[in-house]
């Protein structure tokens, strides 16, 4: 007997009994949609995390100062020098000061976040002006009163005509020079609600505190761990001590994130997993079931010269048949599940071919791995034992 | 061919043993008409298992065709049933879940038959029993005189030579069941050779030759024309007068 008669046998006997059917690939259908759904949401999260720090630069690198209380601590003149000594890794570098003040425009209070910044802060996070100029080295050198604010600020408190206008910034008049074009979906949360002035007043409106970051940049990727040994090695030339300072890459965060979203995502796909291994012993149950159900016809079959492996056949093909179908049942529920869910939680779910494939293998091997002892058991079945059977 | 020496079938049921073949010897030629008769529990039904070679005897020989089939393996066994034997049981055996069509194909497809072949094979023996309008019917939508003939045109589609009949008209009224016979006189007409399963004297007379076992031994092998052929032994007395079947009161 061919195969292609072996599964028309198969289907029709799924077919005859619809709702055992639909029950015995449950299991296969659940452990299936929910391997495809944290794969889908899991690639697609990695996708989404991976862009952002690709916003942020990935050649961007963040030194944080934590400082030793009142003893001396780092300056920016050495962080400049740093810069300046080593061309080959480093493109640019700003110090990034978050300042508390009160932003107003006119009586209305604004909102928004101050930073105190150097003239490369617009390299080093890659911004762009839309109009006038950036923070320069004379405005941080004499400490002038200039901003310059992000396209948000510009639409709502200026009516997009922010340019030459006047903030005041803790009852300081600062003159807006420039204005940075849209980065965020100019929304009041995102990058664009913002307000840039020169690093030295933002030190000054925090009491003169030490500056607690730096940004840099390297030059390319492949330059970006020898950046982070020069900086590194320069502090702990300082402070003799890595409690006092950090720095961090932002590509190794990218792939740390990357490390632990993966073993977060293989520990979920192998618990899924065990729904699949529970679902082959469903099959298994209920294909020994109906093999015991099935004995006379067996019986039958040998009698008109059906040999050990067409019944073995048979029998696989049947519960392989059941697995595969819930595994297809399994995709296409997951594949939306996983969309719908990944709307809810804002990720672009991403079915990859891969996965699917892989997870029709799967159901494949399980049907016919758990189906396998009773198709032998059937096919073991003496003729005449069977015949008699009742 | 089939030729049975000194054939013993033993059921060991705890300390008893049942002799169910107690060394039987007989010799069926090409063509004959053979009906094996005898009481109930008598050993018919072993007898015909093992020359269906769905049982093997517990010692003795059994060949079909000049070839021992009882040393060969499931799977051998397997292609003499299919080639050289048909079967129809008391109990049709029809699969429910096929239709007609697809029973009578069975055979054909365990033979390997490409599938155009097969379908007009089949159609040609449902169509000499005369069903072949119902070929697309489930076995339970048949008469159970109908579902025997869908049996017949099973067991004849492959063309075996040995047709193996236990019990064939058992569930039949007494018109059916000679409806059923006069096909097996056919294929008996035909060529085929037929061994026919009855404890129905009148049935068994419409065989050339009778075989009567009694406690798995035989006690008559001869013309079936014969007054002694379908009259009970005296001393066992248990059985019922020659022409006196149950079914045949219908
Ligand atoms: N599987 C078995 N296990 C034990 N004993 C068996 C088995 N099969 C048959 N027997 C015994 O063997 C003997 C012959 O049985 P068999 O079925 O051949 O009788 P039969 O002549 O066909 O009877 P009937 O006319 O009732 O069908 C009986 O005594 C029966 O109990
Ligand atoms: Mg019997």
């Amino acid at each position: 007997m061919s195969f292609s008669q072996s599964f028309r046998l198969a289907v029709k006997s799924l077919a005859t009994s619809k709702m055992r059917a639909l029950l015995t690939m449950l299991g296969i259908i659940i452990g299936v949609a929910a391997v495809i759904i944290i794969i889908s949401l899991g690639d697609g999260m990695n996708d989404m995390i991976n862009s952002e720090f690709e916003k942020m630069g990935t050649n961007l690198l963040q030194v944080q100062i934590m400082g030793r209380g009142t003893a001396q601590n780092i300056g920016e003149e050495e962080m400049y020098a740093l810069e300046d000594e080593n061309p080959d890794c480093i493109a640019a570098m700003s110090p990034s000061v978050s300042s508390v003040a009160t932003v107003k425009q006119g009586s209305e209070t604004l909102s928004t976040t101050l930073t105190g910044v150097g003239e490369e802060y617009i390299a080093v996070k890659s911004l762009e002006l839309s109009q006038g100029r950036f923070i320069q080295y004379i405005d941080t050198a004499r400490m002038q009163d200039v901003c310059v604010i992000g396209s948000y600020v510009n639409e709502e408190s200026f009516n997009g005509a922010g340019l030459g206008e006047t903030l005041s910034i803790n009852g300081n008049e600062y003159t807006i020079v420039g204005v940075l074009a849209e980065q965020a979906d100019n929304t009041s949360y995102g990058g664009d609600n913002s307000v840039y002035i020169p690093y030295t007043n933002a030190t000054r409106l925090n009491g003169n505190a030490v500056i607690s970051q730096y940004l840099f940049t390297a030059t390319s990727e492949d330059t970006n761990a020898r950046a982070k040994a020069v900086i590194e090695s320069r502090l702990e030339q300082f402070y003799g001590d890595d409690d006092y300072y950090m720095v961090i890459s932002m590509s190794e965060m990218m792939d740390m994130m990357g490390n632990i979203q993966g073993t977060v995502m293989t520990v979920l796909v192998a618990i899924a997993a065990i729904s699949l291994l529970v679902g082959g012993i469903g099959i298994m149950n209920i294909m020994l079931v109906s093999v015991t159900e099935r004995t006379r016809e067996i019986g039958i079959r040998k009698s008109l010269g059906a040999k050990g492996k067409d019944i073995r056949r048979q029998f696989i093909i049947e519960a392989g048949t059941t697995s595969v179908l819930g595994g297809i049942i399994g995709i296409v529920l997951g594949v939306s599940l996983a969309a719908v869910a990944g709307n809810i939680v804002g990720i672009t779910a991403k079915a990859s071919l891969s996965a699917i494939l892989i997870s029709t293998g799967v159901s494949l091997a399980v049907g016919v791995i758990f189906g396998y002892l009773p198709a032998n058991k059937a096919a073991k079945l003496n003729p005449i034992d069977a015949l008699r059977y009742e | 061919m089939i030729k049975f020496t000194d054939v013993y079938k033993i059921y060991q049921m705890g300390d008893t043993a049942v002799h169910a073949l107690d060394g039987v010897s007989f010799e069926i030629s090409d063509g004959e008409f053979v009906a094996i008769v005898g009481q109930s529990g008598s050993g018919k039904s072993t007898a015909m298992n093992i020359i269906g070679c769905l049982d093997v005897p517990t010692s003795g020989t059994y060949e079909l065709a000049g070839v021992d089939v009882s040393t060969m393996d499931d799977d051998q066994q397997a292609v003499i049933r299919n080639k050289m034997l048909g079967f129809i049981f008391q109990q049709y055996n029809l699969i429910p879940t096929l239709n007609v069509l697809e029973n009578v194909e069975l055979p054909l497809l365990y033979g390997g038959m490409p599938a155009s072949e097969r379908r007009s094979r089949a159609m040609k023996a449902l169509d000499m029993v005369g069903l072949s309008s119902k070929y697309r019917n489930r076995p339970n939508q048949l008469s159970g005189g109908q579902q025997q003939r869908v049996s017949i045109a099973r067991a004849l589609a492959g063309n075996p030579g040995v047709i193996l009949a236990d019990e064939p008209t058992g569930a039949l009224d007494s018109r059916t069941g000679r409806e059923v016979l006069s096909f097996l006189q056919q294929l008996n007409a035909a060529g085929h050779t037929i061994v026919l399963i009855t404890h129905d004297n009148s049935i068994a007379v419409r065989a050339q030759r009778i075989i009567r076992l009694q406690d798995g031994r035989i006690i008559y092998d001869g013309d079936a024309h014969d007054p002694r052929a379908v009259v009970q032994p005296t001393e066992s007395g248990a059985e019922e007068p020659a022409g006196f079947g149950e079914e045949d009161e219908a």
